[in-house]
């Protein structure tokens, strides 16, 4: 039965986020002395509470919004290429980055927490207007593949604005490199809250307008004669794909691939409903992220990858093996 | 063609469709009756399909359009979607989902937002996909079966509805002949139970079986009356430019390639 297959992948994700959550709080610099030291030491005890665990949780936490923003995204253009950066959130949060960094200066990822509180408003505001923009030029969410081919324009004009300005100042050309690559490594205690506050409601609502995704999955006219109320279920489906992206780009950057191949894995292993699917892409994205945040803190450490580059290396592998796989099987993707 | 006193399951009035700059239907009244199979036929282009989707009220149109007498743009959508149930032609998609899922989509009208399926809900699915003999492989996801097969678990999405008036584009296509017949007697099992059924068919044969019959050329009707009349066979050769002719066999008629 898909349920009973469902509630395994659900079980088998969380105990393996869990597990890696326990890893996770032991890589680092210091390694898994700031761990046992905590209990009497303040400084490891602020490495393990005020550094590793938020983000250890936030890079699962920014996974999940980019795994179950993938989901929505594939979903709502009945297309598996589609990922949540599509409809401008990406190139928008980029630009406005661009922006507030050739306004300001230094970095994407800076600590100083004003600097950091306006690159994140700016970012997660560039993200929004970006889809507001792909909203107006598609006028409206009548038309699935108008939105579609809105969010492609808005996503190549502005990248080419976000170069432009990069081009301009070319001192912020490495701050902005951080941001596209991507970066679990300043998510602090109020980024994880605002993530999870973010991917609460991206749930609840995914999950409730799965069914309409189940619809739409037989074509918009079957969809429309089942009684669905598109337009507004398209709205909310779209404001959810906003809402998850922007607040997942604001903490992190642009993570490659996590919220296209989170989707894809879970169909891998389970054919189930909209409203599972959402959910344990969701899980599966969390899982993802936290794996290649591990993996980016200790595979040159003490040195650290951009955790970006992880995600498109291992999600851009597991793209080619899969594709590979159901070509032997007789399908494309 | 509807019988007096009775309310029509579907009227259209001087209905006029427009799709991209070419006109494709053009003036269309109909009036079809409840409890009744009508078939609607024609060469391609003819403008069938668009006709049976304007009925659905899932194109924009000009002209009138009723159902069960009152008029569509006034019926709430899921009101509508409980009293007609339509199958488009050829419906892709869904890979994912499993037999049983897409049946059960036929369900959505009569489930409240948030809340699970009911038993009611699961007897009608159960029910649906026996009618079509989808039962057996209800957990296998619809991305694994053959296209025969996939159309009958559509046709039992259809079904699930329990609408009033069914309206199936193509319905017999990738069906065997077995699987033809099968659909043929299940529109007389729903007929007799006082639905109605609208189907756009390419294979004429099986149109002449019908209560009714609509022939499209060009947008218009060439005729709408009884299927089994020689008006109708002549309506439907003139229409196919007499590369058919429609002969008796026995009880039944058939169409032969001229």
């Amino acid at each position: 039965m898909n349920g009973a297959r469902s509630a395994w992948l659900a079980l088998a994700l969380a105990l393996t986020a869990s597990v890696l959550a326990m890893v996770g709080v032991g890589v680092g610099s210091t390694g898994w002395a700031s761990v046992w030291g905590a209990w009497h030491d303040p400084v490891a005890a602020q490495i393990l509470w005020d550094i590793r665990l938020p983000r250890t949780l936030g890079a699962w936490v920014a996974g999940a919004l980019l795994g179950l923003a993938g989901a929505v995204a594939q979903g709502l253009f009945r297309n598996p290429l589609a990922d949540p950066y599509l409809l401008g959130s990406a190139s928008g949060s980029a630009l406005a980055v661009a922006l507030t960094l050739a306004w300001w200066g230094g970095s994407p990822f800076a600590a100083a927490w004003l600097v950091r509180l306006g690159m994140t408003g700016a970012a997660f505001a560039g993200a929004v207007l970006g889809v507001a923009l792909t909203l107006v030029l598609a006028r409206g969410v009548q038309h699935t593949l108008r939105l579609l081919l809105a969010g492609v324009i808005v996503g190549v004009v502005l990248g080419a604005a976000r170069d432009l300005v990069t081009i301009a100042q070319p001192d912020t050309l490495q701050a902005m490199q951080g941001f596209m690559l991507g970066s679990t490594g300043f998510v602090g205690w109020p980024a994880v809250a605002v993530m999870a506050g973010a991917l609460l409601a991206g749930a609840l609502a995914a999950a409730a307008l799965g069914r309409v995704l189940d619809g739409l999955a037989l074509g918009e006219a079957t969809a429309n004669s089942l009684g669905l109320p598109l337009p507004a279920a398209r709205l909310a489906l779209v404001a959810v794909l906003a809402l998850c992206t922007g607040a997942a780009v604001a903490q992190t950057g642009l993570i490659a691939f996590v919220g296209l191949a989170a989707p894809h894995l879970v169909r891998s292993i389970v054919k189930t409903t909209h409203t599972r699917l959402v959910l344990l892409s969701a899980a599966m994205g969390g899982l993802l992220l936290m794996a290649a945040d591990v993996l980016a803190r200790w595979l040159l450490a003490p040195q650290e990858l951009p955790v970006g580059v992880l995600t498109a290396a291992l999600g851009g592998s597991y793209l080619l093996w899969l594709m590979h796989r159901r070509r032997a099987a007789g399908g494309v993707l | 063609m509807s019988a007096p006193r009775q309310t029509p399951a579907l009227q259209a009035q001087d209905l006029c469709v427009t799709l991209g700059d070419r006109p494709v239907l053009r003036g269309v009244s109909l009036s079809l009756a409840p409890g009744r199979w009508t078939c609607i036929a024609g060469p391609n282009g003819a403008g069938k399909s668009t006709l049976l989707k304007a009925m659905a009220g899932l194109l924009p149109h000009q002209g009138q359009l009723s159902l069960l007498g009152r008029p569509l743009a006034q019926w709430p959508g899921r009101e509508r979607a409980r009293a007609l149930a339509w199958l488009g032609q050829g419906e892709h998609g869904a890979e994912d989902l499993s037999v049983w899922d897409v049946a059960m989509l036929g369900r959505l009208p009569h489930q409240g937002w948030l809340a699970s399926p009911s038993e009611a809900d699961r007897q009608a699915v159960e029910q649906a996909l026996r009618a079509t003999q989808a039962w057996d492989w209800r957990q296998r996801p619809m991305g694994a079966l053959s296209g025969g097969e996939r159309q009958r678990v559509l046709l039992a999405r259809l079904l699930a509805v329990q609408a009033q008036v069914m309206l199936m584009d193509e319905p017999l296509a990738n069906l065997d002949p077995p699987h033809q017949a099968d659909w043929w007697h299940l529109v007389r099992q729903q007929v007799g139970q006082g639905r109605t059924v609208v189907s756009v068919l390419h294979e004429v044969g099986m149109a002449l079986l019908a209560d009714d019959l609509v022939v499209l050329r060009q947008g218009q009707v060439a005729y709408a009356g009884p299927a089994q009349v020689p008006e109708a066979h002549r309506a439907l050769e003139a229409v196919f430019e007499h590369r058919i002719s429609i002969q008796a066999v026995g009880e039944r008629w058939v169409a032969l390639p001229i």
